[in-house]
């Protein structure tokens, strides 16, 4: 059980949640997930950890609505109990220090650069949050992020904020040696057809790049291997060798197919939610 | 006076055709009368060698003796003495290798029914509300890791001896495979439910969502005041069987049928929030307890067919007989030295086949098993939907990898002290399968036990 804090609708179906979890902001660090569930009978949903603070012994998700489990936690409010809260789970980051990092952030996948910027800015590194989003409303946490990255870059398909384009076009450039510059590492973080674009981009230079990949998860320790993804021709297991893998060895073919597993069973589950008035 | 009648009293079932298709448990456990007939058959010899097929030890003539004669206050009381979880284990132990396989009567005879006998006096026990109680009279307390039997039972000894305890469980419900493995028609979460409402009235805290090695490293419990740790993490991180076509869409591990189907309900689906998807032809590869589980599972779910597939042949099968047999009666289809070589799949990247070749049984391995040779030419195609992969499961790393100075083998499974538990970091114990590799509730269960009066030794020695 964890208490909901404070929440901010960034979007609107996109929500920010601080929440009181003292272990888990403890051990958090960037590019770790916690699972949680809220209620009797419900899922067990991976969530990244946005951000933590181990002063106010604190963790920030962001949730976007996608499917039964994710509205359900989008009613909750300030004062709100979230069933169960677990984690940290999943391996760290881990960035070599000293180059320039680009992070992509796609759609609410910006949530996730914020500890992370945070970290790798502060270590010394060159950071250039570079987000995309369909339109200007649906950018989140730009101004936290400028706050945590030494650059921001805006991309938007409509062009009504930033470039006007897929981050990839804007990636290209970057690698091109405009704007902040050619980056030494990328790591993305969205919609699978986005990171899937950035390790295209990013292959035929050889820069070093990592996705958030997020499949399917049920206990996120290890135990059943739903969480499967084929990296480098191997099966890994996201929730505990994961969740950011070497883009440039990751079939996001498979993983593509294999995230839509049980999408006959979502649909149906999200069709009984509405009709039950959304509970 | 023992009576002599050559076979069990037999256990009553649910028809095969009833109970094959819903979740309520399959054996519906003896009455009063039906105990009591069977408890005379027991012979009360003066060396009763059934007790050394007991990892426990439980007295086994003695508990039945009091069947015999109705005092089931006392036959409980005995029982309890040698395990704290005997409504579990009258259902799940594999009772024919062990105990009755030793019983004088299965000499000519069938041997007593001492699972069932078990299991009778642990539910009049439940039934009847006889509690157990205890009381905290030493001041320092232990961290257990893992709600499994092995932590759960070590949990409890140590409550009862009166220290206090706290266990650690990573999931969101504790039980270990009590919980997310073995399904409600052989094990009704009821029964779980009461064992841990039981350890919790003596005293036992119980914390999960805490994985120790992600939430907390295991050095943080000492710092936090634990005297000492038991570690009872279990073993189950599940192995695929590494062929092609293992990626594709319906092909997964028994751990996440079974954890989707028990741990989350999904048979209640959309009841529950959880789907499980099960198709019409389902095969299931492994021939232990939990291949047995998850073939019957996808029966219950609406699957047409549903077979086995092993590479060995029944000799060689782990399972217990009982779940074999019912198995049997419910429909399951055996593919006897069959084995897997390729998982096939449409172009929409979901499962159509298992390819297998044909075994026969060769030259005994290392393990003493007769080594499954192919037969040339002997290919074939299975028609499935759903592949379930059973073929074992090893420890999980997590708490190893996290932690310094704990030993393992080269199975990943951790080396302690076989009377004592103690592991290679001073204070921490261990037990179970995160020590044993999959073995059964029993043997966890009195690992668990042994390291509970280990560790009360290592805290307050004997004067
Ligand atoms: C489907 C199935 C059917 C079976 N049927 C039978 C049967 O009929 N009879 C029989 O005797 N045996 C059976 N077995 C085997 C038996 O269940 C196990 O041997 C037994 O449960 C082992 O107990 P354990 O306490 O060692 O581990 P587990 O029961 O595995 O429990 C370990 C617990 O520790 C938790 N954990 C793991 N790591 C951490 C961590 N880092 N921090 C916190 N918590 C953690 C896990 O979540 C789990 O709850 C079966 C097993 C399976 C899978
Ligand atoms: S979510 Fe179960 S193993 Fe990863």
């Amino acid at each position: 059980m964890a208490k909901i804090l404070s929440t901010r609708q960034l979007t609107p179906i996109t929500k920010l949640f601080v929440v009181d979890a003292p272990l888990v902001a403890e051990a958090a660090r960037p590019g770790q997930f916690v699972i949680l569930r809220v209620r009797e009978g419900g899922e067990r949903i991976p969530v990244t950890i946005a951000d933590y603070d181990r002063a106010a012994r604190t963790i920030a998700i962001v949730v976007q609505e996608v499917g039964v489990t994710t509205r359900l936690v989008n009613r909750l409010g300030a004062g709100d109990d979230i069933l169960d809260v677990v984690g940290p789970l999943g391996t760290p980051v881990e960035i070599p220090a000293g180059g320039h990092v680009v992070g992509v952030g796609g759609g609410f996948g910006a949530a996730a650069l914020l500890c992370l910027m945070r970290e790798l800015t502060a270590r010394g590194d060159r950071t250039t949050s570079l987000l995309g989003a369909r339109t200007k409303e649906l950018l989140i946490l730009v101004d936290e992020l400028r706050a945590v990255s030494t650059n921001v870059e805006l991309c938007t398909d409509d062009g009504s904020a930033g470039h006007h384009g897929l981050v990839t076009g804007r990636l290209a450039e970057l690698i091109a040696g405009q704007g902040p510059g050619r980056p030494d590492h990328v790591i993305a973080i969205g919609p699978e057809v986005m990171m899937r674009a950035v390790a295209e981009a990013t292959r035929p230079e050889r820069i070093h790049t990592l996705v958030s990949m997020d499949p399917l998860m049920i206990d996120g320790t290890g135990m059943c291997g739903g969480c499967r993804v084929i990296v480098g021709g191997e099966s890994k297991f996201a929730c505990v060798d994961g969740p950011c893998f070497d883009a440039h060895q990751v079939d996001f073919t498979v993983a593509m197919r294999r995230g839509k597993a049980y999408a006959a069973e979502e649909k149906l589950a999200a069709e009984r939610l509405a009709a039950a008035g959304g509970r | 006076m023992p009576v002599k009648r050559a076979d069990k009293t037999p256990m009553p079932v649910r028809l095969p055709e009833e109970r094959a298709h819903d979740f309520g448990e399959v054996n519906e456990g003896y009455a009063l009368e039906r105990a009591m007939f069977e408890a005379e058959r027991c012979l009360r010899c003066q060396d009763p060698v059934c007790v050394e097929g007991c990892p426990v030890r439980i007295p086994i003539s003695d508990f039945i003796h009091e069947v015999a004669a109705g005092d089931l206050v006392a036959a409980a009381r005995i029982l309890r003495t040698a395990n704290p979880l005997p409504a579990i284990c009258g259902r799940v132990c594999p009772q024919e290798t062990q105990c009755e396989e030793r019983c004088v009567m299965g000499g000519r005879f069938r041997p007593v029914a001492i699972g069932h006998l078990e299991r009778f006096v642990a539910d009049q026990e439940r039934a009847r509300g006889i509690s157990t109680t205890a009381e905290r009279t030493h001041s320092e307390k232990v961290a257990v890791i893992g709600a499994g039997p092995a932590g759960l039972v070590c949990a409890g000894e140590l409550a009862r001896m009166g220290y206090g305890v706290t266990v650690y469980e990573g999931l969101h419900a504790p039980g270990g495979v009590l919980r997310y493995g073995i399904p409600e028609f052989r094990l009704p979460k009821a029964i779980l439910d009461h064992e841990i409402a039981v350890l919790q009235a003596m005293g036992v805290e119980i914390v999960c969502d805490v994985i120790v090695g992600r939430t907390l490293p295991l050095d943080r419990l000492f710092e936090m005041g634990y005297a000492a740790v038991f570690v009872g993490t279990g073993a189950g991180l599940p192995q695929f069987l590494g062929i092609p076509g293992e990626d594709l869409n319906g092909v997964m591990s028994a751990n996440e049928f079974l954890t989707r189907v028990n741990l989350m309900k999904g048979y209640t689906f959309p009841e529950a929030d959880t789907p499980v998807k099960i198709g019409k032809r389902v095969a299931v590869v492994g021939a232990g307890n939990t291949a047995m589980d998850a073939v019957r599972t996808a029966l219950r779910l609406g699957a047409e067919e549903a077979t086995i597939v092993y590479r060995r042949s029944d000799k060689e099968m782990t399972a217990r007989v009982e779940e074999h047999e019912h198995a049997i009666q419910e429909g399951v289809v055996f593919d006897w030295l069959t084995s897997p070589i390729e998982v096939v799949g449409d172009e929409t990247g979901w499962v159509t086949g298992l390819r297998c070749q044909k075994m026969r049984l060769g030259e005994p391995d290392a393990s003493g098993r007769a080594r499954p040779v192919p037969i040339p030419g002997s290919e074939h195609v299975i028609p499935v939907d759903t592949v379930i992969v059973a073929i074992g499961t090893s420890p999980n790393p997590l708490l190893v990898r996290t932690t310094k100075g704990l030993q393992t083998d080269r199975h990943g499974c951790l080396v302690a002290n076989e009377a004592t538990g103690l592991t290679s970091k001073p204070l921490v114990f261990a037990g179970g399968d995160a020590v044993t590799g999959t073995a059964t509730v029993i043997l966890a269960a009195g690992a668990g036990k042994r390291a509970a009066h280990a560790i009360a030794e290592a805290l307050s020695p004997a004067a």
